[in-house]
Parts: structure tokens; C-alpha cells; sequence
């Protein structure tokens, strides 16, 4: 690890004007992703924040649905008996990512953060164009059996990491961000972004923001018409080779209300409206989840060796809407899939 | 700004207070110290073992305010104030309790025979009292997620499981 200054703010306009402009700043949280980068010699930054101790660790009550703190951890979120009640697939996803110990420390707002666990990202001694901007990318042609299918471009191939991700996107959650421009909102399907021409950027944070807190809309999709299933090589502690978050409102057996999304497969996690419309005013069967899952994967490109990941997300979407319709949600601690 | 490693005192460190096993403690710490690193290496308390560095085998797992976390994956100076325990420490929440003994899910690792080489287990058994004290977990699969970052490369994993619950069953973690 690098040698670097400490500081440790106590209000978020500290924290903000402690990062500045200065670009080898970091904000740290739980730690657990920054540090084990650090470790590695991927992040050397020459100051680190601790905004540990910033008030920003609180689930609110907020125009019918909740604000979450961005210091919440992902123990307390998923734990929280409004999370479990009204929002069950925030949850469970959550429940599906890293371990007990890694959830107890990471903070909402570090999840969100995380960077992608790309092999050569990591290795600082293989070219990098996300690492290294035009240093080229190992991944496309190298081993690529957890890279991404849909929305890669020729600079970059690699998966946001996150499972909670996934879920806020299906949830339609709200980022409120902070800076030295003033506060903003950002609707989560702009948080993260494409690899594009830019693949050092994740996401559309302006440079010296800071997340305040992740704001859940009113609809949560509350009972058990919904599901989050994470496909990896072994049952737990595992990141997703592909994972699906469903949620459905159902008159009957016709499908009033979709969302759909899915984590392990792109640069973001990835929601398709068109397929969220096409299963609208559907009857909740196979034959209509299969339409979708081909809609959705009809742009799917597959890399060297990880096409069967896109024959994997095929039958998780299907089998995801199928959970989410019987009422029958995978259980995060037994992994038998229903 | 509460703190500053910029400001008076050895150059580049930081003053802290941990509360370790009981034992309140200053300490001057550089920022870049991990707390397994301060743990092992300045306060020679060799029991929390460090296997992956990385956040991935859980060997490092200790108490901070009676949460488990990674200690390899936390600096020492963000823990400013708390309280942690470490495996050298178990024994002693048992004793404040006014028993005189092992702390009674060492007792039970032992009574269920739940490791081999014994490098997992200081890890296992903070871990375990964690899982306890968060009271999750109630089935034997349960269990056995709540435990999933924990590895043991010997696989006692059967006999671990057997001694939590069995701990979980009289009702006294801490
Ligand atoms: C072995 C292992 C397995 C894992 N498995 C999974 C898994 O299966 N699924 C999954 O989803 N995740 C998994 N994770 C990742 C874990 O969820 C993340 O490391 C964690 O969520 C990061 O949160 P943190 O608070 O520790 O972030 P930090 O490490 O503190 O920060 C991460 C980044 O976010 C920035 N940041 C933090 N907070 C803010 C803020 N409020 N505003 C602006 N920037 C901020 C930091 O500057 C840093 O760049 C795993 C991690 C490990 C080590
Ligand atoms: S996929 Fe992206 S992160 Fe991985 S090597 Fe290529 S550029 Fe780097
Ligand atoms: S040493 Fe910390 S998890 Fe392996
Ligand atoms: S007892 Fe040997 S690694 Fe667990």
C-alpha cells in the first residue's frame, strides 16, 4: 500500500472540500473495496477521507417511501424491517452478495462505487484501458469467462460487480448526490454507465461528488411477487456469473406491472423497458417470459469463451419471472432453485 | 476537521484509542496500518490470523463493537474509540459474565471436534459469536450462509455448524 494523509471530516461540507478538485483524493467507507485495491497497488491515493463519522447512517421515512443514509451498511439495510417488508427484493439481493463479515462493514453508498473485478483491472502489470485510459484492454481475447455480453464496446468488456445494484435498478431508486456545484438527483439508470470510449468512467458522479443517500420510491413491490436469483460457480461468497431481480404485479394470471434486471452481464446493471413493456398486459406463463428474455438478449454479444452466459441469463430471466410469479422467491440460504 | 495526520504530533501518524479485549489502549498509528497489521504486528496479538489479505477466507475476522468484520480490510485509525475482540479475548467476555472457563463456543468447537489444523478457527470462532449476537440465523442452513466467509481449507465445516448450533441452542453467545 502506498503512503498517504488522513483526514477524517465530520460534516459532509468538510468531506466535500477535503476532495476538492484534488484527483488522487478518495473518499473511504467500509473500506472493503478501496483498500483491498490498494493493496494491490490499483488505487495509490495521496489522501483518503474517512467519512465514517459524517451523519449520513440513517433509513427515513420520505413521501411514502425511505432515504438511505449512504453510510447505512449493507447488514442494517438488508436487516431493516421496512427494507424486508416493503422492498423484500432490495433484501434478498443484498443478502445474495459477498459475506456477513464484508456486509457489516460496506456502506450503501461504497456499494454503489465498487469497481469491477475484471482480472487485468486488477493486475497492474497487464495493459488496462479502464485502469491505464489507452493502455488497451486484456480482457477481449484473454480470459473473459465473467465479463460482460450486453453493452461492451472494443475498449472494454467488463460487469459491475454489485447485487444491490441490481435491485435499486429494478426499484427505480434515486441517487442524491452532493458537490461544490450544490446537491442533484440522479434516476439510477443514469448512475452507472457504458464503457463507451471512456471505460475509466463507471458512472456519470461529476468529479469531487460525494453520495449523500440512495431514495426509495413509494412503489417497492412489497409481498412475494418478486425474486432475486444469482447464478455463480459456488453457492455462496461468490460473485454473479449472471443474476436476475424480477418483481411483477399480477391481476389474476395477467401481468399488470414488470420490472426486470440484471447484474453479471454489462457495464451497469442492466434494465431493458421494452422487455419490462412487452410482459405489460401478458399472461404470466412461460411462453411470455421467454419472448422477453429474447427480447432482452437479442443484442447480446458473446466474447471469446463467455457465450454460455448468454444461454445462462436466458434461462435466469425465465426462471426469474417464474419465481416471481408463483410468489415463491429464491431463498438466499437455501439455493435449491424453485 | 476531528483529525488530521497532517497536524502536530510524529509525523504521519495518527493517536487513537481502542478499547482491545478489554484493555483500553493509545497508540500511534500510521494511517496505512491495517488493523489485522496492528493487531499481529505492533501488539503481537498473533492469534487473528491473516490468510488472504483480501477480504476472501475471513481467517482475520474479529469483534469491533461486537460486529464481525474483515480486520484485513479496515485501517486501524477508522476504528478510532471502538471496542474490539479478537480470539484472545473470547474467554474473557465469558469471564465477565462470571464464568471461569473458555468462552462457551470454544468449548463447543472443541466438544465437536470442528477444526483440523486450527488456522480457520480464531476466524470461525469471532465469527461465530457474530452470527450469534446478530441472531439471523435460526436453521442449520442459515447457518451455514451466515458462515460462508469463513473457509476452512480442512473442511470441518459439519462440526461447525454442529457447534454453533448447539451454542445458539442454550441461548448464551456474547
Ligand atoms: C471477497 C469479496 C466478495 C464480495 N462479493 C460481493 C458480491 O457477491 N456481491 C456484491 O455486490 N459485492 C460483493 N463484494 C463487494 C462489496 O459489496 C463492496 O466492496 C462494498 O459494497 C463496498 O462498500 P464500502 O463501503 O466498503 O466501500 P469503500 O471500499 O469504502 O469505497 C469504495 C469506493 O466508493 C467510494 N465511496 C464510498 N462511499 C462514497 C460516498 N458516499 N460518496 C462517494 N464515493 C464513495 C470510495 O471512494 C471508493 O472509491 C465483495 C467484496 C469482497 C472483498
Ligand atoms: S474489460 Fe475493462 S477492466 Fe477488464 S481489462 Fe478490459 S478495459 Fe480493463
Ligand atoms: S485475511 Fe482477511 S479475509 Fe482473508
Ligand atoms: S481447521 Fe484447517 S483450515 Fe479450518
Amino acid at each position: 500500500m502506498n503512503r498517504f494523509d488522513y483526514v477524517r471530516p465530520s460534516t459532509v461540507a468538510e468531506a466535500v472540500q477535503a476532495l476538492g478538485s484534488d484527483p488522487a483524493a478518495r473518499f473511504i467507507a467500509g473500506g472493503t473495496n478501496l483498500i483491498d485495491l490498494m493493496k494491490y497497488d490499483v488505487e495509490r491515493p495521496g489522501k483518503l477521507i474517512d467519512i465514517t463519522r459524517l451523519p449520513l447512517d440513517k433509513i427515513e421515512e420520505r413521501e411514502g417511501g425511505l432515504r438511505i443514509g449512504a453510510l447505512v451498511t449493507n447488514a442494517t439495510l438488508a436487516y431493516d424491517a421496512r427494507i424486508r417488508e416493503r422492498y423484500p427484493l432490495l433484501a434478498d439481493a443484498i443478502l445474495a452478495g459477498a459475506s456477513a463479515q464484508l456486509r457489516n462493514a460496506a456502506s450503501t453508498g461504497g456499494n454503489l462505487l465498487q469497481r469491477t473485478r475484471c482480472y487485468y483491472f486488477y493486475d497492474t502489470a497487464t495493459p488496462c484501458n479502464k485502469r491505464e485510459p489507452g493502455s488497451g484492454c486484456s480482457a477481449i481475447g484473454g480470459v473473459d469467462r465473467i465479463h460482460a455480453i450486453l453493452g461492451t464496446s472494443d475498449k472494454c468488456i467488463a460487469t459491475h460487480p454489485s447485487d444491490m445494484c441490481v435491485a435499486l435498478a429494478a426499484l427505480e431508486a434515486v441517487v442524491q448526490v452532493s458537490g461544490p456545484q450544490g446537491d442533484r438527483s440522479i434516476p439510477f439508470a443514469e448512475f452507472h454507465r457504458l464503457p463507451g470510449d471512456e471505460p475509466s468512467k463507471d458512472t456519470n458522479l461529476a468529479p469531487g461528488e460525494i453520495v449523500l443517500a440512495i431514495d426509495l420510491p413509494a412503489k417497492g413491490f412489497g409481498g412475494t411477487h418478486h425474486t432475486y436469483l444469482k447464478l455463480r460457480d459456488r453457492l455462496s461468497y461468490a460473485f454473479a456469473l449472471v443474476s436476475v431481480a424480477a418483481a411483477l404485479e399480477l391481476d389474476g394470471q395477467t401481468i399488470r406491472t414488470a420490472r426486470l434486471a440484471l447484474g453479471g452481464v454489462a457495464h451497469k446493471p442492466w434494465r431493458n423497458t421494452d422487455a419490462e413493456a412487452l410482459l405489460q398486459g401478458k399472461p404470466a406463463t412461460r411462453e411470455t417470459f421467454k419472448a422477453a428474455a429474447d427480447l432482452i438478449l437479442r443484442e447480446a454479444k458473446p466474447q471469446a469463451t463467455n457465450g454460455f452466459k448468454i444461454e445462462l441469463a436466458r434461462r435466469a430471466i425465465v426462471r426469474g419471472l417464474e419465481q416471481a410469479a408463483a410468489g415463491t422467491p429464491q431463498s438466499q440460504s437455501d439455493k435449491r432453485i424453485q | 476537521m476531528l483529525i488530521d495526520s497532517g497536524s502536530p504530533g510524529a509525523v504521519g501518524t495518527i493517536g487513537i484509542t481502542l478499547t482491545i479485549n478489554g484493555e483500553r489502549r493509545t497508540l500511534q498509528v500510521a494511517p496505512w496500518t491495517t488493523l489485522l497489521d496492528l493487531l499481529r504486528e505492533r501488539l503481537d496479538l498473533t492469534g487473528t490470523k491473516k490468510g488472504c489479505d483480501h477480504g476472501q477466507c475471513g481467517a482475520c475476522t474479529v469483534l469491533v463493537n461486537g460486529t464481525r468484520i474483515n480486520s484485513c480490510l479496515t485501517l486501524a485509525v477508522m476504528k478510532d474509540g471502538a471496542e474490539i475482540t479478537t480470539v484472545e479475548g473470547l474467554a474473557g467476555l465469558a469471564q465477565r459474565e462470571g464464568k471461569n472457563s473458555l468462552h462457551p463456543i470454544q468449548e463447543a468447537f472443541v466438544e465437536h471436534d470442528a477444526f483440523q489444523c486450527g488456522y480457520c478457527t480464531p476466524g470461525q470462532l469471532c465469527s461465530s459469536v457474530g452470527l450469534i449476537n446478530e441472531g439471523h440465523a435460526k436453521t442449520r442452513d442459515e447457518i451455514r450462509e451466515a458462515m460462508s466467509g469463513n473457509i476452512c481449507r480442512c473442511g470441518a465445516y459439519t462440526n461447525i455448524v454442529d457447534a454453533i448450533e448447539e451454542v445458539m441452542q442454550q441461548g448464551d453467545a456474547r
